[in-house]
């Protein structure tokens, strides 16, 4: 009897001290997780390539990335987003200031809260290359820039008609897939990004990444070389094919995952097979360091927050004091301000005389500048 | 003005050293001749602060936006004037607004004489301007930016008006979307989450005839003695609902039908939030429910007209704003209006006609006529005739800046006399210029886009204008400063032009290319298989029973068959 109440109270001593332990296993484990990846800041660019109101599939889809990427946590400040034509608001819309993914009209993914940093006649591949290279002029606002670091990984998604080893923007020049490769290179040496993953939606868009030659790039495409990507559903009301098959089913997966998920690429890569897309997707990830099995979805679509909690007082500094108003300026202000006067015809036709005056001038006419009160003439300068 | 005494006191007492900022709004509601409804939302933030004092850089913002405020002390601008819109105004349908704009863009700024390089900070602007507002005003640039000599005067206080710190630019072909809007929304200081801001919501107000959002930034005389200056942001947004498209036909309109919402509460931090109703016409024959026994007169743009003010900061207004149900009556016929367009065949001249109506039976006016053309459409100026009545009308002030190719736009202002109820016509012949191939647009064969031209009057007015300005005026009609009782300042845009130039057949390269190869290698080609082939005689091999009977002649040794 002794014998087994010692028996089971060391095993359940030794259960009370294991079960700690356990649990402080698990966290450490889930921490290592958390730090693996290496990257601290998440930043995304959505090109759409394409222009006129028969392509507004290509405008959908670029959306419908973006509001998932911006649902999974990442900032419209860190979204650097390019539509080459307006479908929301353009004249041919049924329903204006909303893009549809669905028939029926079931989601718009236009969203209230957009924010496009390129539009219109900036989509080109010029100001493309510019912002993954980082080259801008220095006016350029910070809402045009990608601000990556080396800690940064970032998603690139490209969408429009393509073919055998080009990608066409705005039906006026196209990019090659040799340029891509060396804009990426350029971004590693310069230490802009962590690991990137480059999704295309084109026609034969395999062909896109398979020059690329720069380590921690990942790629998926919507079709191998030689075949076409072919679009969803066409809309009876709106009168245009509203999505591309392969964003669709990407939309659809997209959905599933909230930004605690553990999904990783490899079910990314199983997006769309060939029995609901027609056209084989492809992927690489021979450039990739990590294995894809352990890459999370939210790695690049989501947002990394690190959180510290931390259970000790801080102390804030005291407020600002407000500078003290200087006294006694408006004594020193004793003239009153007036509003000019918004047509005064008088003046402006004693300009045209002045004006006229500096004629004669040149013909050696004194008499009428000496009338006239005329102020100095400023030449323009050619 | 005595009760505002004592709280201005309290006020002060409470923050004895910070800022006096205040912030008021209004929603101003007029039922159109037509049927249709013109909503415009008035957002004011008042500021007594320099940002262009030197030395003391403004760093605590509480209502004022800071990223305009930061603009404003950067560049030293000392007025800036941005708006956007979506659709035409139609001032014979609609009457004028109150206040106008062209469609697209159009930005323009004074800076301050302290500035030296005008044109550098005007780039520079522009850029970050394009960062705020989400739209791609970078491409304003020197071939779209002129000085206008006498247009444009500033709004806003100062006493000298050197027109070389005048910018002034418009980009027609701008849209306006959900993208412009979200911007502008956060510039508010309750943002959309209360008070006025709350009804708009973009599914509503792109699906509607003429949408126009802008930001006007000015400063102004703080109080009646007009001693201290004080910046004020005004943010207005023009809309105008279709009756057909969006009420059933009916003559019924409500805040929930025209904007798929309702007010729940004013801005807490608002000073005054108001709601006016136009019942100038028919006032006793419509019904406005919610009744208000408030009522309200104002005299803008030379009308006295009747408002039923509901003020949102009284917790009684609420409950439910519903339906209105109006009739309308004919309103007062626009004085001024102006139309544009272009006249001519073929695509290598043209002709800009540009046509004002005086609508006043018995008094002439000038006006002020500015157009900006684009350098490619090239404009002869000896075929610039401007007729009234069918005769000649000459302008009494002329100023007219050639253009400069792919450096500069034309410029051409004139101040005109319109003699009483006619029609006066401006026609200028031009040429259009054929572009370099990698100047075109993606899609050229849309068109170039001209900008509205400005005509700027001062009309005179049937009812006294008040030009002393209270602090208790609403505010759609305090916004152009008024120096005489007998006449107001307007100005009306006309509609932008939409040109084609000439447009190469961009496939021509490739077909030339290949049409070229093919010649040179048939050509070149055949001449080279001339020089330098030869022929030999290639005998063909003899049947089987030859070479048998070739083979026995030779062991025989006779001469062998051929």
């Amino acid at each position: 009897m002794n014998y087994c109440n010692l028996i089971t109270i060391f095993a359940f001593i030794n259960l009370l001290v294991s079960i700690p332990h356990g649990y402080s296993n698990y966290v450490e484990t889930k921490a290592g997780q958390f730090f693996s990846s290496g990257h601290t800041n998440n930043w995304a660019v959505l090109v759409c390539t394409s222009r006129f109101w028969f392509n507004y599939r290509h405008v959908a889809n670029t959306l419908s990335v973006y509001r998932s990427v911006k649902r999974l946590g990442i900032p419209d400040s860190h979204i650097v987003l390019m539509l080459a034509d307006d479908m929301a608001c353009n004249y041919r819309n049924p329903k204006p200031a909303t893009v549809f993914s669905h028939k029926n009209m079931e989601l718009n993914v236009y969203g209230d809260d957009v924010e496009v940093d390129y539009r219109g006649y900036e989509v080109t591949v010029e100001n493309f290359l510019r912002v993954l290279t980082g080259r801008l002029p220095p006016s350029t606002p910070r809402s045009k820039r990608l601000l990556s670091d080396d800690r940064s990984n970032i998603l690139i998604y490209l969408t429009g008609h393509g073919g055998n080893g080009f990608l066409k923007f705005q039906d006026s020049e196209e990019i090659s897939n040799m340029e891509l490769a060396d804009a990426f290179e350029q971004m590693w040496q310069k230490r802009r990004y962590n690991e990137l993953l480059f999704i295309i939606d084109t026609c034969q868009g395999a062909s896109m990444y398979e020059r690329f030659y720069s380590p921690n790039l990942m790629a998926l495409a919507s079709s191998q070389v030689g075949e076409d990507s072919l679009s969803h559903q066409p809309d009876l009301g709106i009168g245009v094919h509203l999505m591309d098959k392969y964003t669709f089913y990407l939309l659809e997966f997209l959905e599933e995952v909230h930004p605690a998920s553990q999904a990783n690429m490899n079910d990314l890569f199983k997006v769309c097979p060939q029995s609901q897309c027609v056209s084989t997707p492809g992927h690489r990830t021979d450039l990739f360091q990590r294995d894809p099995g352990s890459v999370l979805i939210t790695d690049f679509f989501g947002s990394v927050r690190k959180v510290e909690i931390t259970k000790d007082t801080i102390n804030l500094t005291s407020p600002v004091e407000p500078p003290i108003k200087r006294s006694g300026s408006s004594d020193i202000q004793i003239e009153s301000l007036t509003y000019v006067d918004q047509l005064p015809v008088a003046e402006i036709i004693h300009q045209q005389d002045c004006l006229e005056a500096n004629v004669t001038r040149c013909r050696r006419k004194q008499q009428r500048t000496r009338k006239l009160n005329c102020q100095v003439v400023e030449k323009q300068t050619a | 003005l005595d009760s505002r005494l004592p709280l201005v006191i309290f006020l002060h007492a409470l923050t004895p050293a910070a800022a006096r900022d205040e912030f008021q709004e209004e929603l101003v509601i007029r039922p159109l001749h037509s049927g249709d409804i013109y909503a415009s939302f008035q957002f004011r933030t008042l500021w007594d602060t320099d940002f262009l004092q030197e030395g003391q850089k403004v760093s605590h913002y509480r209502l004022f936006p800071k990223s305009l405020g930061q603009v404003l002390s950067k560049f030293s601008v000392r007025e800036l004037h941005i708006s956007f819109s979506q659709g035409f105004w139609r001032t014979m349908q609609w009457g004028q607004p109150f206040i106008p704009s062209p469609p697209g863009a159009e930005l323009w700024v004074w800076f301050h004489d302290t500035v030296s390089d005008v044109d550098g900070n005007w780039k520079e602007l522009t850029n970050v301007l394009s960062g705020i507002f989400c739209a791609s005003l970078n491409f304003i640039d020197l071939t779209n930016t002129v000085q206008p000599s006498a247009s444009f005067k500033p709004l806003g206080l100062g006493n000298a008006t050197d027109h070389r710190f005048l910018r002034y630019a418009t980009l027609p072909r701008e849209i306006v979307c959900t993208e412009n809007l979200t911007p502008w929304k956060k510039l508010l200081p309750c943002g959309s989450k209360a008070g006025l801001a709350v009804l708009m919501k973009s599914e509503k107000l792109f699906h509607s005839s003429f949408h126009s959002q802008a930001v006007h930034i000015r400063p102004i005389c703080q109080d009646e003695q007009c001693s201290s200056k004080a910046w004020e942001l005004r943010q207005t947004l023009n809309v105008v609902f279709d009756l057909h498209t969006s009420g059933q036909g009916k003559k019924e309109w409500s805040l929930f039908k025209m904007f798929s919402r309702t007010l729940t509460e004013a801005c807490p931090l608002a000073s005054s939030s108001k709601v006016y109703v136009d019942i100038t016409d028919n006032p006793e024959l419509f019904e406005l429910s919610p009744a208000t026994p408030l009522l309200g007169q104002a005299v803008v743009l030379g009308d006295r007209r009747t408002y039923s003010v509901y003020d949102l900061s009284r917790a009684e207004t609420f409950g439910q704003l519903r339906s209105f149900n109006l009739l309308l009556r004919d309103m007062l016929r626009p004085l001024l209006h102006a139309e544009r367009y272009v006249a001519g065949f073929g695509l290598q001249t043209g002709e800009i006609h540009t046509v004002i109506y005086n609508n006043h039976p018995y008094r002439a006016f000038p006006v002020l006529l500015m157009d900006s053309v684009p350098w490619y459409l090239q404009l002869y100026i000896h075929t610039l005739t401007v007729t009234s009545k069918s005769r000649d009308n000459k302008p009494s002030y002329i100023h007219y800046q050639p253009a400069k190719d792919r450096h500069r736009p034309h410029l051409l202002e004139m101040l005109i006399q319109l003699p009483p109820h006619s029609m006066t016509e401006v026609t200028v012949q031009f040429e259009r210029a054929l572009l370099k191939w990698t100047e075109y647009t993606p899609d050229p064969n849309h068109g170039f886009y001209v900008g509205s031209s400005v005509v700027s009057a001062l009309v005179p007015s049937m009812v006294a204008m008040r030009t002393n300005f209270t602090q208790d005026q609403p505010l759609f009609s305090s916004f152009v400063p008024v120096k005489e009782e007998s006449s107001y300042f307007v100005r009306v845009y006309t509609e932008p032009l939409l040109v084609n130039l000439p447009t190469p057949d961009f496939s021509m390269p490739y077909n030339v290319i290949c049409l070229t190869c093919t010649v040179v290698a048939v050509g070149y080609g055949s001449f080279y298989n001339l020089l330098t082939r030869t022929f030999q005689v290639d005998e063909p091999s003899p049947p089987l029973s030859k070479r048998l009977a070739n083979l026995i002649r030779r062991i025989r040794g006779v001469p062998l068959l051929t």
